[in-house]
């Protein structure tokens, strides 16, 4: 891959939510762009587009990652999740995840638009620190911003999800 | 975006034939990609070829003690930094100041070599990076050569990177005494925020350095051999003194976040407390788990 003149027309093989899927990218798509146009998972949001409000974070071998600050070009040969697939049972039918419950139960949604990107913050964080403090809740979200609800039950929502995960 | 053609090369043999091959348009290296791909979205930054450096076998992400000094390879992310147990004794000011660069998210893809070569006056790690003697390694196909950090970054968004060149790696060279060292920031809100005004504090038994980021067209650096900073009896009008002396250097400018001369204050009373944290620290002069 070291053409000089090529602008488009990239295989990249990436496994996304477990499965392994082949697109076709040019070079200026980003990972967010591949994942919501080529591969159809619209649950990651594009916002600001800058790496400032987290609404695209998905996970890249296992780590939180501003997908609209990845080329999509770049991607290959990654693992990624997205927030379809922290679902259990498959995408058609499926349970939601226990953090997802946690918001839920909470009423951390209002709008919405944040929460998938504050799920997959979240997820990351819990996966490394199974039993965050509040503290260290909110620096795991620092990076996600909500403009309509709030945060405060955004981590009361985790933290519960870590409490049951006890 | 404006469209530009992307490279892979599995080698530095490779990259430089690429960078040799170039035509007269902009070739740019990519490793995190968390201001590259911001400058190219904008238009700020409009390459023909981006070179990605993370598949160079002879380059891999790690770091590696090599001949009394710390060397961070090019695609290290800060979060592998800040979790380095030989970085956070021999240099907790940069674990410090690498963990407030941006968010976890930011963080988990951004590298030290792409926070200095982006050349922002308010980039995050420059403090402590000018304190601990940091060196940026470039590497052309004519062989390496060492810079400061404080020699490489001339000024806003630029460097001495020369045509044919990257940057590979960071060097750090290891203590022989422990320090006691500090940072201190101030940001509009805590996270995903630039800095207002940076420092790094490095405590020794006569000696006492201050780095100084956000408030100059680059990080300076200046050491007090007074003694009245590292003397635990000096009084806080004299300490006051010397601190106010050693940032007359800067020249802050006035932005959205903060003017001139609410930075020049600040200055002074971030300069006091990272002192008298880095006075408070209990030096540690071995690794978590000593290798």
């Amino acid at each position: 891959m070291t053409g000089a003149t090529r602008r488009d027309g990239y295989p990249v093989r990436v496994t996304v939510n477990g499965a392994a899927r082949t697109v076709e990218v040019s070079s200026t798509e980003t990972l967010l762009d591949a994942l919501r146009w080529n591969l159809d998972l619209t649950g990651s949001k594009e916002c600001c587009a800058e790496g400032e409000c987290g609404a695209c974070t998905v996970l890249v071998d296992g780590r939180a990652v501003n997908s609209c600050l990845v080329l999509a070009v770049e991607s290959d040969g990654l693992d990624i999740t997205t927030v379809e697939g922290l679902e259990t049972g498959g995408p058609a039918g499926g349970r939601l995840s226990r953090l997802q419950d946690a918001f839920l139960e909470k009423g951390a949604v209002q709008c919405g638009f944040c929460i998938p990107g504050m799920v997959m913050a979240a997820q990351a964080l819990l996966n490394e620190n199974p039993h965050p403090r509040p503290d260290e809740v909110r620096e795991g979200l620092a990076g996600n911003l909500c403009r309509c609800a709030g945060y405060q039950r955004i981590v009361d929502a985790v933290l519960l999800a870590a409490e049951e995960d006890a | 975006m404006r469209p530009f053609s992307y490279a892979r090369p599995a080698s530095l043999g490779e990259t430089f034939d690429l960078l040799d091959s170039a035509g007269p348009g902009e070739i740019r290296p990519l490793v995190g990609g968390t201001d590259l791909i911001v400058g190219l979205q904008s238009g700020r930054i409009r390459p023909d070829v981006v070179v990605d450096l993370k598949h160079l076998a002879d380059l891999p992400a790690g770091i590696e003690q090599v001949d009394g000094r710390l060397r961070i390879s090019a695609p290290t992310s800060l979060t592998d930094i800040i979790g380095d147990a030989r970085i956070r004794t021999w240099f907790p000011a940069l674990a410090e100041a690498a963990s407030t660069v941006g968010s976890v998210q930011i963080r988990n893809r951004a590298s030290l070599t792409g926070n200095i070569c982006n050349a922002s006056p308010a980039f995050d790690t420059g403090p402590a990076l000018l304190v601990h003697d940091a060196v940026v390694l470039l590497s052309s196909r004519d062989g390496d050569r060492r810079v400061p950090v404080a020699d490489f970054v001339l000024g806003p968004r630029r460097t001495d990177l020369r045509a044919g060149e990257i940057a590979t790696a960071v060097e750090l060279p290891v203590p022989e005494t422990p320090l006691r060292a500090s940072f201190a920031r101030l940001t509009r809100r805590r996270g995903v925020d630039l800095a207002t005004l940076s420092l790094c504090c490095v405590v020794g038994p006569r000696r006492t350095r201050f780095a100084f980021g956000a408030v100059a067209p680059r990080p300076f650096v200046v050491d007090d051999d007074s003694g009245v900073l590292a003397d635990p009896s000096s009084s806080p009008e004299d300490r006051d003194e010397v601190l106010r002396a050693m940032t007359a250097q800067a020249s802050p400018i006035t932005d959205v976040r903060g003017g001139a001369d609410y930075r020049q204050a600040m200055l002074l009373v971030l300069g006091r407390r990272a002192l008298a944290a880095a006075r408070s620290r209990p030096v540690q002069s071995q690794p978590d788990g000593a290798r």
